[in-house]
């Protein structure tokens, strides 16, 4: 009785239904809701709540500013540091709140994102410093984060060349969905996070996880790229919001 | 050819302002003849070039700034400076004041200790090493009254508006004296405590608002009301003393 029941939990029967709809309701080539805040934090240079769906996370930028240890400086540019981290509570079962394996390497994967974007040569000798806190955590963090902090850089009032946004994209049932959540994630046969400017078109970030055909891929990453204009809209909106809010308050007369 | 912003505009990084042969303001930057914005900012065309003023930014120094720092350290025969900005100034005891300073004699401290604010001069900075202050210039030295507010300085040429009419409507409406560093810290004095409170108030209510038009009218109008609802309380004190 309760092996049955455990199966079921493990494994539910489809992941995507007859008429194309996926566990939460959402079609194939659909994203999460997405909510974005800016400036949420007094004591950050700039600062970024972001939900997508389930996921919620928290970006803080500190920066530029001056760099201890010294020795670790650039002389010609400033250099970014990130912090992937998930808090203990963030998931079923407790995160231990130490760096894992896996955030150390997302924390890297994440500062090679953003690094392109940004103009760090304008700073030498300084560091940028981005701290992204998963609150809440559903699958595809990683992008969320990146999302949350191009967000949170350029709410400080650092040059970039542009955003970044990042969107991954699955493969479940052999179709291939937009922005899998956990449950996908877990059961499905592939896993490729994107991240792009999507105003120069440049990719910063592509990592695949899983097996999937060249078509598939070509596929997926047409299917990421519609994604990330999508969410790239977002951000750009809740920057603009951020002082259109002030300007509608004062302007009424 | 073509603009692709309304003028004043709020831009994004990484938004297409133009395309075709304009000129490259302040946080822009060009692909092929496509012209971006690089910052969070108001875009603005004038004479051909392209600009985008920041709603945010941290200070650069520049040679030849005013600037308000806080000392944060004391050295052998120098004063660690800090300017609010990512690189700490340093102020050497030579460039320090007119006459000579025996520094195996006196204690630094006698003049400037830490915690202290001052207003100095950028005298060099070439971004490879700290720049370097001057309290030597006129207007220059140690702050010993007042209060110092510190705000984005960004908005910096917002508090002082067009040819000054921002600040020079304040300094007409409350009398008072005000020093404006380039880095975003604010010196001001006056001989009421209350008025210096108003001024906190005006001067943070212009960092919020600093994006918004019609801005100095009503600011005036916020000092207007402030000092008559401050007069009513003053006359009806006085009337009820002498009720007593």
């Amino acid at each position: 009785m309760l092996s049955q029941l455990v199966r079921k939990v493990e494994r539910p029967p489809r992941l995507i239904d007859e008429e194309g709809r996926r566990a939460d309701g959402r079609k194939v080539d659909e994203l999460r809701r997405i909510k974005i805040e800016v400036g949420v934090l007094k004591n950050a240079d700039g600062s970024c709540y972001l939900e997508q769906g389930r996921n919620k996370i928290m970006a803080a930028v500190y920066g530029p500013r001056e760099l201890h240890p010294r020795h670790l400086a650039m002389p010609d540019r400033a250099i970014l540091r990130c912090r992937y981290h998930m808090v203990p509570f963030s998931v079923l079962e407790r995160k231990s709140p130490a760096p894992t394996r896996r955030e150390i390497e997302l924390s890297k994967v994440i500062r090679e994102a953003l690094e392109p974007a940004i103009f760090l040569e304008y700073f030498p000798r300084t560091t940028i410093d981005v701290f992204i806190e998963v609150i809440q955590a559903d699958g595809g963090t990683r992008c969320a984060g990146i999302t949350a902090a191009a967000v949170a850089l350029a709410d400080a009032g650092i040059p970039m060349r542009d955003l970044v946004a990042a969107i991954a994209v699955g493969k479940v049932e052999g179709q291939l969905v937009l922005d899998p959540m956990d449950l996908e994630d877990r059961y499905g046969e592939a896993d490729m996070p994107v991240a792009m400017m999507p105003s120069l078109g440049k990719i910063t970030l592509l990592q695949a996880d899983g097996l999937m055909t060249l078509e598939e891929f070509e596929k997926a990453l047409e299917l990421a790229m519609r994604g990330i204009k999508e969410i790239y809209n977002k951000q750009k909106e809740a920057l603009r919001e951020k002082y259109l809010a002030i300007k509608r308050e004062v302007e009424v007369t | 050819m073509a603009v692709y912003f309304t003028q004043r505009e709020i831009v994004v990084p990484g938004q297409l302002l133009a395309k075709g042969p304009y000129q490259l303001g302040s946080n822009v930057y060009k692909v092929g003849n496509a012209i971006y914005s690089s910052i969070i900012g108001l875009a603005e065309l004038k004479d051909r070039a392209i600009h985008v003023i920041p709603l945010k930014c941290c200070y650069v120094p520049k040679v030849g700034d005013i600037v308000i720092g806080k000392v944060i350290d004391v050295g052998i025969s120098h004063w660690t400076v800090d300017i609010a900005s990512p690189y700490s100034a340093i102020l050497q005891v030579s460039d320090a004041f007119n006459k000579v300073i025996d520094t195996t004699r006196e204690d630094l401290t006698k003049y400037f200790d830490v915690g202290d604010f001052l207003v100095a001069k950028i005298i060099a900075f070439d971004r490879t090493r700290d720049p370097l202050l001057s309290t030597k210039e006129p207007k220059c030295g140690k702050i010993d009254r007042g209060t110092v507010v510190e705000i984005s300085p960004a908005k910096i040429p917002r508090l002082i508006g067009k040819k000054g009419s921002m600040i020079n409507m304040i300094k007409k409406e409350i009398n008072c004296q005000i020093l404006v560093g380039q880095n975003g810290r604010i010196w001001i004095y006056a001989e009421n405590p209350e008025d210096e409170l108003l001024l906190v108030r005006v001067i943070k209510r212009i960092e919020l608002e600093a994006h918004t038009s019609g801005l100095t009218d009503r600011i005036r109008e916020m000092i207007r009301r402030e000092k008559s609802r401050r007069g009513n309380v003053v006359s009806a004190s006085k009337k009820g003393r002498k009720a007593s």
